[in-house]
């Protein structure tokens, strides 16, 4: 009976999903790349099959249950004693040996299609590098370096322009997954691991690190932000961009310079060259401090400086024993940092 | 096969201190008391383990939950699975192999009974220093306390570097220990088949679950060992700065990775096929028929056995192996599917044309039976690399794990418990509680794990102590939190069940189900010695050909 | 409770089953082999990959004379055996003596080879991936030749007591099973540490 619901709830959420109502925005059911709909074809027929072997052995196991129930008319009586059947066994050898190369075949296409896929010259290369709870992101052909949030040009089919990723991790196992834009590859320290999205409609997508990594992997959260050709061009132009300088927030940047801050963080333009930590040069285009543990507002951000633990407890930053003072005068700088 | 034997008094007089007793347990070598002790140890850690499952999906009722830190959560699933798998199923299936192997080939013990306890008291040493970690973990600046990497302790994380302190140490030396406890019993078992079977038992006679726990102890040789060898290293690492796994001089993650898990895929078929065991003892004698096609089932068994050590690195599909690797082990994975699906099938053919009774154990069975159908095809879903390429570290694997050990091995165990409950204490179970048992369990166990399935396909990543809210996961975890509560219920009602039973059960006999092997020609329990005179057999079912001679299945085979 | 008859099934008229010491010993055997092979791969896997040396080439010497020694204990022993079957106590004792000098030789021949590794070449189990590697599969395979050692002293302490004799023939038949495995372990280590991975 639970699993007629579960079915059920299979076909729902298949359902929802092309339709696109809003069961999740994490649905593995809802792709919105080629890898990732290449995924859900495959899906839906592996689904298919095993859904038929079910019903058919379960059928069979529901039938011999009921029709053979002993009675008590026959409590004396045992029954014929079969001991087995050379041609029942090779038959139900046979018939999965079919299926299992059926569905091997389709498995090995889609592997190789997603895998073995060519970059074309088009492709925009990203590298995005794990950390202990954070995700880093460097555009070797642009120059920008940014922080948890993966910013992406749409790519248009007729004329593709993928996004192709090289994985790596500066610590521990870290595993890449956003739902909706495709299947998860792990990052491995001293590995290279590649995998390539090509969405073709803007939007947000999220997800997070699937590869256990210590006391915070619940946290280190993932947004993709697909942008028009125009709009990111736009981002990347203010990306390049050195940090702002604005003379009013000066006592904060003065705070940021002498404390231990630069040991941890980069601030392009300013002497902070610290890679242990999340680029701050541009966080205020973020949406989310922490890699999604909170909003990206004035008071969670002076929070965060203040105790990381608040949003984070066991994230790697510690907590900065700055006065009041200092407090709001180097939030105030980071303020500025847009 | 002498079965007038005295009937011994298994219960102590009165008079006799409760420290005789005491040390007649802790030193004995009797394999049917050593399979007990096992038995009940398991039972103490599944409750343990239990909490800890609670513990994790109260904190996962909701998004955002505090009821535990992030740091005491990630110790509870690494707690809950290390010990589920080694102190709980592992232990209660060498119980009940250790009790029954010697008595179902007509033997007085085992063939090394000193080993045999030898091998108890090292799992039960593992089991306690793994939990001593909670008082002795911390280490240098007081870091560590349980261990708190998983139950795969994955590289670098297990490092030193990751893991100050000395948590990931007890993870690794509580498990290697108990390890050679594993071995050493596993040696002990393949010693008994083959070598003291009683006259006329050829292999071709011995009952399937001989046959089977032969396979998974060949099997336990070849697949802890690797664990033992990889744990090994670890140590190195940690303490003589060895860099077997150390990313920053050149060693590599992902070879811990490819170590465990050419341990870690064995194992879990080192768990169910003693489970397939019962199973095929348990349906015949339920059914009124011998099993189906018997040299099938023990060559599937083998087929598996050797199978699956192909097929590891199913469980790293997504570590970035190449298109050609990663073909190779979703077709192997298939492959293995293919023997087990035969045991389904051979399993339903028992019960066709058969006279079903509904008594407990078989309502286990039956249930084993859907459950461990779904197990492997969600299995097989998962082997299509790519599709695991979304469902991998997510909680559809949970569901789909916790599917084949809860749903089908533990299912198997409360079958096997009900099934020799007689044979080991004289009593019968109370059919009434394990019938409430039965139902209680099975809503509880589709109402977590059915649904577990769905936060899987919705994105929710495993391991995690918490989740963000408008994910579509918070009303589901708690569907699921639910469930667990109801299983905890039907596990109490078991328990009260075993104990209640003990004192107050109907008195079994030798043979309460007419059932058709050797331990069921000897009293209940078993005298000490198990049989006045060595039985000879000429077929495969001694019983059926005693109780019918105008039939005998000698005839046949 | 059932009462139920003697069978009418006659007995087989030979039931021979193998011994369960050389099963035991088989099947421990294999358990070792599993560990050795999971040590042997690393060594292989990481054959060229150590970030800074010294290397196999530049430190290691073939340590012939001892891999003779441990090889013609495999012989002494076999002989020993077959003479306590036949019941020559003292040619026995000899031969078992021998094969224990000769295990011996080698553990020293090992420590040796270390210290020189240690002290004259820098090399620890710390230093890089093949020092790692090195140390820990020759130091399993060494460890296993010391407890197989032991058991060997154990016997012939026994032996000259006195109390070996025919009847334990079997026993000791298991004991070298352990021994010629401890061989052909140093077989396979010899030629993936200082044939193939140089």
């Amino acid at each position: 009976m639970s699993v007629l619901a579960l079915s059920f709830c299979f076909k729902v959420a298949a359902i929802a999903a092309t339709t696109g109502l809003p069961l999740s925005s994490t649905n593995i059911f809802a792709p919105a790349t080629t890898p990732a709909k290449t995924i859900f074809g495959l899906s839906m027929f592996v689904l298919a099959v095993t859904a038929a072997i079910f019903v058919v052995v379960g059928g069979l196991l529901v039938y011999s249950v009921v029709r053979f129930r002993g009675r008590a008319s026959d409590a004396d009586r045992e029954p014929a004693q079969v001991y087995g059947s050379t041609q029942i066994e090779l038959a139900w050898t046979v018939i999965p040996v079919l299926i299992v190369a059926v569905l091997f075949l389709a498995t090995a296409r889609v592997i190789h299609a997603i895998q073995d896929a060519p970059e074309p010259r088009t492709a925009l290369d990203v590298t995005v590098v794990g950390h202990q709870f954070w995700w880093e992101f460097r555009y070797p052909n642009l120059g920008v370096v940014t922080a948890n949030e993966l910013h992406i040009p749409v790519s248009d089919p007729a004329h593709p322009t993928p996004t192709f990723l090289k994985l790596l991790s500066a610590d521990t196992d870290h595993s890449f997954w956003v739902p909706e834009l495709g299947g998860k590859t792990d990052l491995i320290p001293n590995r290279v691991n590649h995998m390539w999205l090509d969405p073709p409609h803007p939007g947000i997508y999220l997800g997070q690190c699937a590869q256990y990594c210590g006391t915070e992997h619940a946290k280190m959260l993932l947004r993709v932000v697909v942008e028009t050709p125009s709009d990111f061009a736009a981002w990347v132009a203010a990306e390049q961009k050195a940090a702002v300088q604005d003379p009013r927030v000066s006592a904060g940047r003065r705070v940021f310079e002498s404390t231990a801050c630069i040991n941890c963080h980069a601030v392009r333009g300013a002497p902070a060259d610290g890679r242990f930590g999340p680029d701050l040069t541009h966080l205020m285009s973020r949406a989310t401090l922490a890699s999604g543990a909170a909003e990206n507002t004035p008071a969670n951000l002076r929070l965060w400086i203040k105790n990381p633990d608040a949003f984070k407890p066991g994230s790697l930053m510690p907590a900065m024993k700055l006065s009041d003072v200092d407090l709001d005068a180097v939030t105030a700088y980071l303020e500025t940092l847009r | 096969m002498s079965t007038i034997a005295i009937e011994t008094d298994n219960h102590e007089s009165p008079t006799r201190p409760w420290s005789d007793a005491l040390h007649e347990w802790v030193t004995t070598v009797d394999h049917k008391r050593l399979g007990i002790l096992y038995i009940l140890y398991g039972l103490c850690y599944l409750t343990i383990a239990g909490i800890e499952a609670l513990i994790i999906r109260i904190q996962l009722m909701h998004a955002n939950n505090t009821f535990v830190s992030p740091q005491v959560f990630n110790r509870m699933f690494t707690m809950h699975g290390t010990t589920m798998i080694f102190f709980v199923v592992m232990p209660i299936l060498f119980g009940f192999a250790n009790y029954l192997v010697p008595l179902m080939i007509g033997a007085r013990d085992m063939a090394f009974p000193r080993l045999n306890a030898f091998s108890f008291w090292l799992t039960a040493l593992g089991g306690l220093l793994l939990y001593f970690s909670f008082l002795g973990g911390n280490g240098l600046y007081g870091a560590g306390n349980a261990p708190d990497v998983g139950w795969w302790a994955y590289a670098p994380l297990g490092a030193k570097a990751f893991s100050p302190g000395h948590s990931t140490d007890y993870w690794t030396i509580a498990l290697l220990v108990s390890g050679f406890g594993s071995v050493g019993t596993a040696v002990n078992i393949i010693a008994t088949v083959l070598c003291m079977r009683c006259p006329g038992m050829h292999l071709g006679r011995m009952p399937l679950l001989v046959w089977l726990n032969l396979v998974m102890s060949g099997m336990v040789l070849f697949a802890i060992t690797p664990l033992t060898a990889a744990q090994l290293m670890l140590l190195v690492d940690r303490y003589l700065g060895g860099h077997f796994f150390d990313t920053q001089a050149g060693g590599s993650a992902t070879l811990w990775m490819h170590f465990f898990w050419i341990f870690g895929h064995p194992e879990v078929y080192i768990l169910v096929i003693p489970a397939f065991a019962f199973l095929s003892e348990i349906i015949p004698v339920f059914s009124r028929k011998p099993i189906f096609g018997y040299p099938v089932m023990v060559a599937a068994t083998i087929a598996i056995g050797v199978v699956s050590t192909s097929v590891w690195a199913h469980h790293m599909f997504t570590i970035g192996m190449n298109s050609y690797a990663n073909s190779f082990f979703a077709i192997t994975t298939m492959a293995v599917g293919i023997p087990t699906g035969i045991k389904i099938f051979n399993w339903i053919g028992t019960m066709w044309g058969g006279r079903i009774q509904f008594k407990v154990p078989m309502l286990f069975c039956v249930a084993f039976l859907f459950q461990f159908l779904i197990a492997g095809l969600t299995g097989i879903i998962q082997a299509c690399a790519p599709v695991d390429w979304q469902l991998s570290l997510s909680y559809f694997v949970v569901a789909h794990f916790h599917y084949v050990i809860v749903g089908g091995i533990l299912f198997a165990l409360f079958a096997a418990f009900y099934y020799w409950y007689p044979k080991f204490t004289g009593r019968m179970l109370s059919e009434t509680l394990g019938k409430w048992h039965f139902w209680l369990f099975l809503t509880g166990f589709h109402l977590t794990f059915d649904v577990m399935h769905i936060p899987g396909i919705l994105g929710m990543p495993r391991r995690i102590y918490t989740y963000e809210p408008g994910r579509g996961w918070d009303t589901l975890n708690l569907i699921i939190t639910i469930g667990a509560f109801i299983q905890a219920i039907a596990i109490l009602v078991f328990v009260g069940n075993l104990i209640i039973s003990y004192f107050k059960g109907d008195h079994a006999g030798n043979d309460p189900w007419d059932a058709w092997t050797l331990e069921w020609s000897v009293s209940s329990p078993p005298p000490a010695y198990n049989f006045a005179t060595i039985p000879v057999v000429a077929s495969r079912r001694p019983l059926w050909d005693e109780k019918h001679p105008e039939d005998p299945d000698s005839r046949y085979e | 409770m059932s009462t139920l008859t003697t069978p009418i099934t006659p007995a087989p008229r030979s039931w021979a089953l193998p011994d369960r010491g050389k099963v035991a010993m088989a099947s421990l055997i294999i358990a070792e082999s599993a560990i050795f092979t999971i040590f042997v791969v690393a060594y292989l896997f990481y054959v060229g990959k150590s970030l800074t040396g010294p290397t196999p080439e530049q430190v290691l010497e073939t340590p012939v004379f001892y891999t003779i020694c441990l090889l013609s204990s495999s012989l002494t022993v076999h002989f020993a055996a077959k003479s306590l079957e036949g019941g020559k106590h003292v040619v026995f004792l000899s031969l078992w003596c021998l094969t224990a000098l000769l295990g011996g030789l080698f553990l020293s021949g090992t420590g040796q080879e270390w210290h020189r590794l240690v002290y004259e070449k820098g090399l620890t189990i710390s230093t890089n991936l093949f020092g790692t590697t090195y140390y820990s599969l020759v130091g399993l395979h060494a460890f296993h030749v010391a407890a197989g050692l032991v058991m060997l002293l154990v016997v012939l302490l026994f032996g000259v007591a006195g109390r070996v004799s025919q009847r334990e023939a079997r026993r000791i038949g298991v004991l070298v099973m352990y021994w010629h495995f401890v061989d052909a372990v140093w077989v396979v280590v010899f030629t993936v540490v200082y044939i193939i991975g140089r």
